[in-house]
């Protein structure tokens, strides 16, 4: 894993261990709500996939009746009927408006068409068109090309979702990732380095106290001995005074005779 | 009079009716429009094309070829025909022929002035015109902004204005109106066609008398089934209609207060012509209609080669290679969009 190894450049001290104990929990919270965010994205997806798919399907017939009812158009009322129908256009009656649909947290455009009322009122006179010849047929073809434009304009809408879900899912599943992989590992290295140390701080502080309670005993210890020496060496010189030979003196001429004297020549 | 023409009809007439004759043998046959039908890419049609009269219009097509390429080139045949014929004919033949495109006129003119109120540029428009109604002021039209300057700055030149003379009430120029205008213009047109074939007299009225009345009952019907549901009033409807024809004018009267499709259909089963018409449609469909008509107009176009000696062949002629260029553009569309099984729906064979 990346984040093997790694951790964070901090002091080792309780209260970053507590620093970094409370980020990890808010870590591993927001692991837990950007996973359940991406299952809710990725079932929308899937069933925005679902809707492209019959939406294309009927989009193909749709299309193919249209653009065949164009021809009819064509052939009942003259070729030039394609201009005289362009030509009368003044705004259009279908118009698409777009809004924003929030899924968990994703902001996906949705376009729906509607039909302009005003536009609407001045195409009844264009009802008129093809009067002596091929009317009905020219009326059909604008049925059949209203209803390739819903089609289209639902797909738009569903194709521009799709996208912009894709997006959103995979930003949130790099999150996921990266709170999984790599902060989660690299706060938990932190602080489990952060514990180590105030371990080793904890073994250093022990044994100091350990070295120092070791001295002082010795100490402690030396100085009884001392304490007991000088007493011993005070009582046997009382003795050696009521006796008027020091046993100092005696010491010190059984030292002496047992040293070397430098003016003895042998 | 009958008989007696022959005697002096080939002096101004002969040349240009035996040059119809050679082009109506140029007409597509049942065995082309097969063959057609059984294409598979436009690029087959075109292979097929090039076999017939057709060859040298689409010779040079470059390869990704388009429906309206098709039909454009097969449209300038039939414009080339007829300058052919035009520059030949002498009176009244040559105002017979300009008579016929008075109704691509009308619907150039009519074009243009709908795009003059929204505002197009005119250049674009005028290479949408027809171009069998192209006239030389057209281009100006651009420059009216109501009827009476309509009227007075251009029309009064072209041969449309007597029609328009009749219109000239409204003031505004709108949707609405503009639809009706084209077919009160459509119908001055025809009466007065009517009436110029009727001062021809002799086989050419018989004949295109006959045709014509087909033409006005046609458009009667179609006017009154596409006005159903709109804001057409009866009045309104019943003013469209021609003042000639097998329905008029009693038929008109119960065409004007139909309501709906088989109104039409009770109204017209009493006239025997277009009983045959019907008897092929059921009850409620009214989307064959336009077919059946186009079958019977054919039949009767097609009987106009039977008799010799007048100038209806050349409107029959017209008329049919009009259909030829629908069927054309019927099938290539049928090819294009891969909607095989419609082709034969629509293709009205000729001969």
């Amino acid at each position: 894993m990346s984040g093997q190894g790694q951790r964070l450049t901090v002091v080792p001290t309780v209260t970053m261990l507590g620093v970094m104990k409370a980020r990890l929990v808010g870590a591993t919270r927001g692991h837990a709500l950007l996973k359940k965010k991406s299952d809710a994205l990725t079932a929308q997806f899937r069933q925005i996939l679902k809707k492209i798919v019959s939406a294309k399907e009927s989009m193909g017939d749709i299309m193919r009746a249209s653009s065949f009812s164009l021809t009819e158009a064509k052939y009942a009322a003259g070729d030039n009927i394609k201009h005289v129908v362009l030509e009368s256009v003044r705004s259009a009656t279908v118009r698409v408006r777009s809004r924003q649909e929030n899924v968990a947290g994703v902001k996906l455009p949705k376009f729906e068409h509607f039909t302009d009322s005003a536009a609407a009122d001045s195409k009844s006179s264009t009802d008129l068109t093809g009067l002596s010849r091929g009317g009905q047929q020219v009326r059909a073809c604008r049925a059949a090309h209203i209803k390739a434009i819903e089609v289209l304009v639902e797909l738009a809408s569903l194709q521009t979702s799709f996208l912009t879900l894709d997006e959103a899912i995979k930003t949130t599943n790099r999150r996921v990732n990266a709170l999984e992989n790599v902060v989660k590992p690299r706060i938990e290295n932190t602080i489990s380095y952060i514990k180590a140390e105030l371990d080793e701080l904890e073994r250093e502080d022990f044994f100091r106290l350990k070295k120092i309670q070791g001295y002082k005993k010795k100490a402690l210890e030396k100085q009884t001995q001392d304490a007991k020496n000088f007493a011993e060496e005070k009582q046997l010189e009382e003795i050696s005074l009521q006796r008027g030979i020091s046993v100092n003196a005696a010491h010190n001429l059984l030292v002496a005779g047992g040293g070397k004297d430098d003016d003895i020549i042998f | 009079m009958y008989g007696f023409e022959a005697m002096t009809f080939n002096i101004h007439g002969g040349y240009l009716e035996a040059i119809v004759r050679g082009y109506r043998s140029g007409l597509l046959t049942a065995a082309d429009y097969n063959n057609l039908c059984q294409c598979e890419t436009l690029e087959d049609i075109k292979m097929h094309l090039t076999a017939t009269e057709y060859g040298p219009f689409l010779q040079n097509e470059a390869s990704p070829l388009h429906t309206t390429t098709i039909v454009e080139k097969c449209t300038l045949k039939l414009v080339d025909e007829y300058k052919h014929m035009m520059c030949q004919a002498t009176e009244p033949l040559s105002t017979f022929l300009e008579y016929i495109t008075y109704g691509h006129m009308i619907d150039n003119v009519v074009l243009i002035v709908t795009g003059t109120l929204h505002e197009r540029d005119v250049q674009e428009l005028l290479e949408k015109c027809h171009p069998l109604g192209m006239f030389e002021s057209i281009a100006t039209l651009a420059v009216a902004q109501n009827m009476r300057e309509l009227y007075r700055l251009v029309l009064v030149d072209t041969p449309l204005a007597p029609y328009f003379s009749g219109y000239i009430t409204s003031e505004d120029l709108d949707d609405m109106n503009i639809e009706i205008m084209r077919n009160t213009l459509y119908k001055a047109y025809l009466e007065d066609f009517y009436q110029f074939c009727k001062k021809l007299g002799g086989a050419t009225s018989e004949i295109m008398c006959d045709l014509l009345a087909f033409e006005a009952d046609r458009r009667a019907v179609n006017i009154t089934i596409n006005s159903i549901g709109t804001e057409l009033t009866r009045d309104d409807r019943r003013k469209l209609y021609s003042n000639f024809g097998l329905l008029y004018p009693y038929g008109h009267e119960e065409l004007a207060v139909c309501e709906d499709f088989d109104q039409v259909r009770a109204v017209l089963e009493k006239y025997p012509p277009y009983q045959s018409i019907y008897s092929k449609l059921s009850y409620g469909e009214s989307q064959m209609l336009d077919k059946a008509f186009y079958e019977e107009e054919v039949k009767r176009l097609c009987l106009a080669f039977e008799q010799q000696f007048h100038y209806a062949v050349f409107f029959a002629y017209i008329r049919l290679r009009e259909q030829e260029i629908r069927n054309l553009m019927w099938i290539s569309e049928c090819v294009a969009q891969n909607q095989k099984s419609r082709v034969h729906d629509s293709v009205v064979f000729i001969f």
